[in-house]
């Protein structure tokens, strides 16, 4: 009964897996021909500007979005435990943004964020190429990211406020504890293994990011270099430059890089997750 | 939140000069639909609505049937190399899709099936994260229940089919929306394997557009419309359906 997993697994993930490691040593001749060339696409790699820039802006992206988005997830999901009368709608919009394609998202904000006739621009009176701006290009799609994101972070995070005991809650106040005294000793400690399952989750996801960033920037935007992500150069590599190995090698470090991040996520989470109480 | 949604309908029915207002105005002047028709001119949606609805299906389907399967052997039977071959299931869900996307578009090239609809389907034929979380929904139904079927005559075959399966209809529920969300809104791999207009899907047909209309917003939004519309329905009529499901399979 697991043949056909198996099998399906070996050939569609396991051996591209070892394809994809040993390309990396390899420059692709075309016509799926590798000549081995050692570590010279890791050298190549770690020489070149453009990489190290695309490294940085994965980097910086999940700076902007990953403690913002959790931030606002955690707030929203408070409100709507708070106010359950509205659950039901509110859950309805927020969640909607998740069941939209990223494609499409990307470019109805492509249009709020235009420079000339952008709404945002006349809303806030600026004049700011939000996306042809190397200064907030990348934050322009970190707001995306957070908009497309924080409702289906919320309603995980709800499901884990919903299971704190009232109880804890009675006990607190009759012991005269304010509500900011609260958050801090019932409902971060207790939400804490759900804020750290949002929080993984949603580090690999940015790491990862590519669609918002190929929707919102094309080959003619000036800055795209600048905002372009490590999965995104590994796309222009491989099937538009058509440089499969060097393709390779980048999504060889861009998931050993996934890997450190998580790895430190789990040593971290032993200072503040707490699961019972 | 809903504001970009409020502009996209809202623009997909503005002239271009309209759009371009300084102050905008907030409602268009008229309702008009030449937006949508000029998108549909310029995209061939029937065709992206066919590729994307009959990819989403087959993804649906393998990764229902052989998940439910393998779900189930790894919760309820015992065999040489379970944990060797979970271990396998383990591998593959940590790794992020994209390192299997040169290998696997070489293969489908090689194949000559570039170009078709067995190409979109082909990388969600098995869905680990799919075993994974069935997995935990056969864990979570007591043996007894599987020794009273073999007492009653049922088989081991029968015993999944007719006893176990059905029971574990919330959970496949949550894997269908779960799946569909995501082959819909895949970018990368549409992008890669199917570089023919005609058998792209929505999401990599949308992507389009882009550089064929830079100034021409009303009709990008008209597209963006078109594109997310199904799944949109789909969410507002099963919406209670969705929300669990997706976060029943996250909060795992």
């Amino acid at each position: 009964m697991v043949a056909p997993t198996i099998i399906g697994l070996v050939v569609l993930n396991l051996w591209p897996f070892v394809q994809t490691l040993y390309a990396s040593f390899c420059e692709h001749e075309g016509f799926g021909h590798y000549k081995f060339i050692g570590l010279q696409n890791y050298v190549d790699m770690f020489g070149n500007a453009e990489f190290w820039k695309a490294t940085w802006n994965t980097i910086y992206f999940c700076i902007l979005t990953v403690p913002v988005g959790i931030a606002l997830a955690l707030l929203i999901a408070m409100l709507l435990n708070a106010h359950v009368k509205f659950k039901g709608g509110f859950r309805t919009i927020f969640f909607l943004p998740l069941v939209c394609a990223p494609a499409a998202v990307a470019m109805v904000w492509r249009w709020i964020f235009n420079g000339e006739y952008g709404i945002l621009n006349q809303i806030l009176g600026t004049k700011i190429q939000w996306i042809t701006d190397p200064k907030t290009a990348v934050l322009a799609v970190a707001i995306v990211s957070v908009w497309s994101s924080v409702g289906y972070d919320a309603v995980l995070l709800l499901a884990g406020l919903q299971n704190i005991p009232k109880s804890l809650y009675e006990a607190n106040s009759i012991d005269g504890a304010g509500k900011i005294q609260q958050f801090f000793t019932i409902t971060l400690p207790m939400v804490s293994p759900t804020l750290f399952s949002v929080l993984i989750m949603r580090l690999m996801a940015s790491m990862k990011i590519y669609d918002l960033i190929y929707m919102m920037a094309d080959e003619t935007n000036p800055a795209l270099t600048d905002m372009q992500s490590l999965m995104y150069l590994f796309y222009r590599s491989s099937f538009v430059a058509g440089d499969r190995g060097y393709g390779s090698a980048i999504v060889i470090w861009t998931v050993g890089l996934i890997l450190i991040v998580t790895l430190v996520q789990f040593q971290g989470q032993k200072k503040w997750v707490t699961y019972d109480i | 939140m809903i504001f970009p949604f409020v502009w996209m309908i809202l623009t997909s029915s503005k002239t271009v000069p309209e759009s371009m207002l300084i102050p905008p105005t907030i409602l268009p002047k008229q309702l008009m639909l030449d937006n949508f028709k000029e998108a549909i001119a310029s995209l061939p949606f029937a065709n992206l609505y066919i590729n994307t609805i009959l990819m989403v299906f087959f993804r649906v389907v393998c990764a229902v049937l052989f998940s439910s399967m393998a779900g189930y052997a790894f919760a309820k039977l015992e065999f040489r190399g379970k944990k060797l071959l979970f271990g396998i299931v383990l591998i593959q869900m940590s790794l992020p899709s994209q390192i299997f996307i040169i290998p696997q578009y070489q293969m489908v090239a090689k194949m000559g099936m570039a170009n078709t609809i067995f190409a979109l389907v082909f990388p969600g034929l098995v869905s680990a994260f799919g075993v994974f979380f069935l997995r935990q929904a056969y864990m979570s139904i007591p043996d007894e229940v599987g020794e009273a079927a073999y007492l009653d005559g049922c088989n081991q075959w029968q015993t999944f089919y007719k006893i176990m399966f059905p029971l574990t209809g919330t959970s496949v529920a949550a894997l269908t929306i779960f799946t569909a969300v995501f082959a819909y809104g895949d970018l990368m791999w549409p992008l890669v394997v199917n570089s023919d207009l005609k058998m792209m899907t929505l999401s990599s047909g949308l992507s389009t557009l882009r550089g064929q209309f830079t100034t021409n917003f009303p009709v990008l939004m008209a597209g963006s419309l078109l594109a997310m519309l199904p799944m949109v329905v789909l969410y507002l009529i099963f919406q209670r359906q969705f929300v669990e499901g997706i976060a029943g399979t996250g909060g795992k």
